[in-house]
């Protein structure tokens, strides 16, 4: 293989990580927009989906689509459960306070992870066989295509469900302004408990499609986790295509530096990313600077 | 000694403040005035430098500060108060007037963690010179109170001696009246006096027009982001525009 | 007066601490109590920055690891004097976060906290892949004992005096610290950084010095641990126990030297009792996180007094004012 067709290579996978990123960072950023909560448990909820679908399919025995219905259910379960016994009872929410109960949560719902499921690594069936399907010089898994169409059709749908429906047109109030929002009416904790909910969602169809990919285990999440985070900061923190091309670009940046450069390092890749846009940008590739007041 | 020089604030489209010029004679008590929204407290914050104005400059004893952040001025001798009082909640009263004294002592951390003798005498003369400033805002018997737990009134006095702890030359209050009962209020008006006395220059802005036209030896009318009028109490009580763009309106 | 009741809670402190292992005859436990010292000064350090400035760090582990890998570099490898190391550990890691400090501290909240996680774990990666140097997953060995005037610290009961001396005399600084200007501005910064800069204080360059001055600490704790163990490896600097500093510090207490101290020996202790669960020590760690933030942000040093004396209003059937 010549350098032009490795690098084809990379960018394929590049592309099907970095959608993967791309929805876990929309969940950040669908909760911080909301909320103005950096939801350090997100990874987990990620993990979640991927160790969901694999209780439901192997310890139930349901069949793979039911299976990841189900997982993506529990998991959107599980992010409420979390908002409403943890976050929501908080009487004077300052940042800090909101970070260590979010770590905190993060780290619970690993630990009982492992209690649950143990420290093994899984691996989740591709959803079609896994024949690999030549493009051009590279070739693509069928679970390259699955996750392109399925994270596809999630940011899309989210993309409609903000852009046309009530609830949706309501979040988007609360985002701009919390307490003018409440005060035409809009139920504001209703709104905070349904942006855990859908970034629950997001996360969790992630943490499944990569998972016959990649492995899951107990503790995928913390790395997942922060690589959506890093692909929502360098979108700006939006809930659209800023995000989405931040994941794209973070998955493709990574794939081809563990290629070309250090596989090793490849995980610092998205560190120094983030650290750099933090610094330089910190109001994201795509989004436009913003007038702090005091 | 403070010189407002043209000063334009855009935040967005939004004009806030459009070429305000006018000027602070040492020794006096200036009011701002205007209904609001006139862009009294966005003033404030760009003399004090948390915003930094889109025009113009702002002079201090001839020198340019309009450039200088808010950290900057305090040793320059300038400093303020806040509408919405932002005091230390979680120190003592009597803290939070020592820290009035941050820019008038400079032991380094080293000297602080090693307890160097220098530290010593400076930690000594902080403490007392804040107690004279408790004394000199009638606070005293409040010296080891937590100031979050302090009623309103109590704060803003707290906040104005913190603020002379600073010794300034010149000091900015923002409606320093709002949320004063009537005797508070008095009591107010007396301390500005007593500051005056000290040599302290005081600026301003205030809605209770009693209290302004009472203490105030001039008077800048803002409205709509544009100065209005300038001159006396008394001229200004007696100038037509003022009277309808503002006074007229209650 | 205030002062000689502080110097009297200090020295207290100070002897029980030196009798403590006279009591201890298992070994064991004057390893753990060892530990409890390392944790402490590396609580502290948090502390200062976590407490009194109001900024949160989720990188420490990273200057902790840093400091251990320095000294352990240069004396096992390049066979340098460990004193010379752990100052020179000591000041380069001061200087680093001197110099990543203005950018990072810029920022506020959530950001602040993924910057320093994203740092500590940059670090973390390095430990791993720069194997010529760090010996990469499998750790470092060989790392000499410290000396003095001839003893040399290769026991628990020698290194516990060692850790300890350190440990007391970063807390009797750290105590003077924050009880003088400094530390005042610190707080103040935390309740109303508008209003501190109004009074003068540059936030921004004391929040710098503040996180240099916690990291050097850490650093020189990371260097003790170094010389102390004569082994390290990456795995005891990762996020994790940059996640396991922040609880010390919750749980003991924000903003409480003697929190610190706490917080530490809890939470290393509480491993050894939780031996049964083996690794699933980490479900109590979060839960800790969650109850203590809901139902006791001020740590165990102002929560317990306070719950204490509710409870004893209540006893007595009188009405006792929130604190």
């Amino acid at each position: 293989m010549d350098l032009a067709d490795q690098i084809a290579q990379y960018m394929v996978s590049g592309l099907s990580t970095g959608a993967i990123y791309a929805l876990i960072g929309i969940g950040f950023a669908i909760i911080y927009n909301s909320t103005e909560i950096i939801n350090f448990a997100q990874g987990e909820l990620v993990m979640l989906g991927g160790m969901f679908t694999l209780f439901f399919l192997e310890t139930m025995k349901l069949p793979l689509p039911l299976s990841i219905l189900l997982a993506v259910l529990a998991t959107i379960a599980s992010g409420v459960l979390f908002e409403r016994l943890t976050i929501r009872p908080l009487k004077a929410p300052t940042p800090l306070s909101l970070i260590i109960i979010t770590i905190g949560g993060s780290i619970l719902i690993r630990g009982i992870a492992m209690l649950v499921w143990g420290k093994d690594t899984h691996a989740l069936p591709a959803f079609s066989g896994s024949e690999p399907i030549a493009v051009g010089s590279a070739t693509i898994l069928p679970q390259h295509l699955w996750i392109f169409a399925l994270t596809g059709i999630a940011i899309v749908s989210n993309k409609l469900f903000f852009q046309y429906t009530i609830t949706g047109k309501a979040m988007r109030a609360c985002a701009v302004n919390r307490r003018a929002a409440g005060l035409v009416g809009i139920d504001v904790r209703r709104m905070v408990l349904f942006s855990f909910a859908i970034s629950g969602g997001l996360g969790s169809l992630a943490g499944i499609i990569v998972a016959p990919l990649t492995m899951t285990s107990y503790d995928v999440g913390i790395m997942l986790g922060l690589k959506g985070f890093c692909a929502a900061i360098i979108g700006g923190l939006s809930g659209g295509i800023g995000t989405v091309l931040g994941g794209l670009l973070l998955g493709t940046l990574e794939s081809l530096g563990a290629g070309l450069i250090s596989s090793g390092y490849k995980d610092a890749i998205a560190f120094v990313i983030l650290l750099l846009i933090l610094f330089i940008r910190p109001q994201g590739l795509f989004g436009r600077a913003q007038t702090e007041r005091v | 000694m403070l010189e407002i020089r043209n000063i334009t604030q855009r935040f967005g489209g939004i004009t806030a403040l459009e070429e305000i010029s006018f000027r602070v004679a040492k020794g006096e008590i200036t009011g701002v005035i205007g209904p609001n929204g006139a862009g009294k407290t966005t003033l404030f914050n760009i003399v004090t430098g948390l915003y930094t104005q889109t025009a113009g400059s702002v002079i201090l004893e001839g020198i340019d500060i309009s450039r200088l952040p808010a950290e900057r001025l305090a040793s320059r001798g300038l400093v303020r108060t806040f509408q919405n009082i932002e005091l230390f909640g979680t120190m003592t009263v009597l803290e939070n007037v020592m820290l009035g004294l941050h820019t008038r002592s400079n032991s380094g951390i080293l000297a602080c963690m090693g307890k160097m003798p220098w530290h010593v005498r400076e930690e000594t003369r902080i403490r007392s010179e804040s107690l004279e400033w408790l004394e000199f805002c009638g606070i005293s018997d409040l010296a080891e109170q937590t100031a979050a737990n302090l009623p309103f009134g109590k704060g803003r006095f707290l906040e104005i001696a913190r603020a002379m702890a600073v010794k300034p030359v010149i000091m900015l209050m923002d409606e320093p009246a709002a949320g004063l009962n009537n005797r508070e209020t008095s009591e107010l008006a007396e301390l500005i006096r007593k500051i005056r006395s000290t040599g302290v220059t005081v600026v301003l802005v205030e809605h209770d027009m009693e209290l302004v036209m009472d203490i105030c030896d001039r008077i800048v009318v803002l409205n709509l982001g544009k100065k209005l009028a300038e001159g006396t109490p008394r001229e200004i009580q007696e100038n037509p525009a003022v009277i309808a763009a503002y006074l007229g309106e209650g | 007066m205030a002062v000689n009741r502080e110097i009297i809670k200090f020295l207290a402190m100070v002897v029980v601490i030196l009798v403590a292992p006279l009591l201890v005859h298992e070994g064991y436990l004057i390893n753990v109590m060892v530990f409890i010292g390392i944790h402490t000064m590396l609580a502290l350090a948090l502390n200062l920055l976590l407490g009194y400035a109001g900024q949160i760090s989720l990188g420490q582990a990273g200057f902790f690891g840093l400091g251990a890998y320095i000294s352990g570099i240069l004396t096992a490898t390049h066979g340098i004097n460990p004193w010379a190391a752990m100052a020179a550990a000591a000041l380069f890691v001061t200087f680093l976060a001197f110099i990543v400090g203005f950018p990072i501290l810029k920022l506020k909240g959530h950001y602040l906290a993924m910057a320093t996680l994203g740092l500590g774990i940059i670090i973390y990666i390095v430990f791993n892949e720069a194997v010529e140097q760090t010996g990469g997953p499998s750790g470092l060995s060989g790392i000499p004992n410290l000396q003095v005037a001839g003893i040399v610290f290769d026991t628990d009961l020698k290194n516990y005096y060692l850790i300890w001396a350190f440990t007391l005399a970063a807390m009797g600084l750290a105590l003077n610290l924050v009880h003088s200007r400094i530390g005042r501005a610190l707080r103040a910064i935390h309740d109303s950084e508008v209003a501190a800069r109004v009074m003068g204080v540059n936030a921004r360059l004391l929040k710098v010095q503040i996180f240099a001055l916690s990291a050097g600490l850490s650093a020189i704790a990371g260097s003790l641990y170094a010389h102390t163990m004569t082994f390290i490896a990456p795995a005891s600097f990762g996020f994790n126990f940059s996640v396991e500093l922040v609880t010390m510090v919750i749980i003991g207490g924000l903003a409480s030297i003697y929190g610190s101290l706490l917080g530490a020996a809890l939470l290393t202790l509480l491993p050894e009792m939780l031996r049964a669960f083996q690794d699933y020590d980490i479900i109590v760690y979060g839960l800790l996180l969650i109850v203590m933030t809901m139902f006791m942000p001020g740590g165990l040093v102002k929560g317990v007094p306070s719950a204490l004396s509710r409870i004893r209003g209540k006893l007595q059937g009188r009405p006792v004012p929130h604190a």
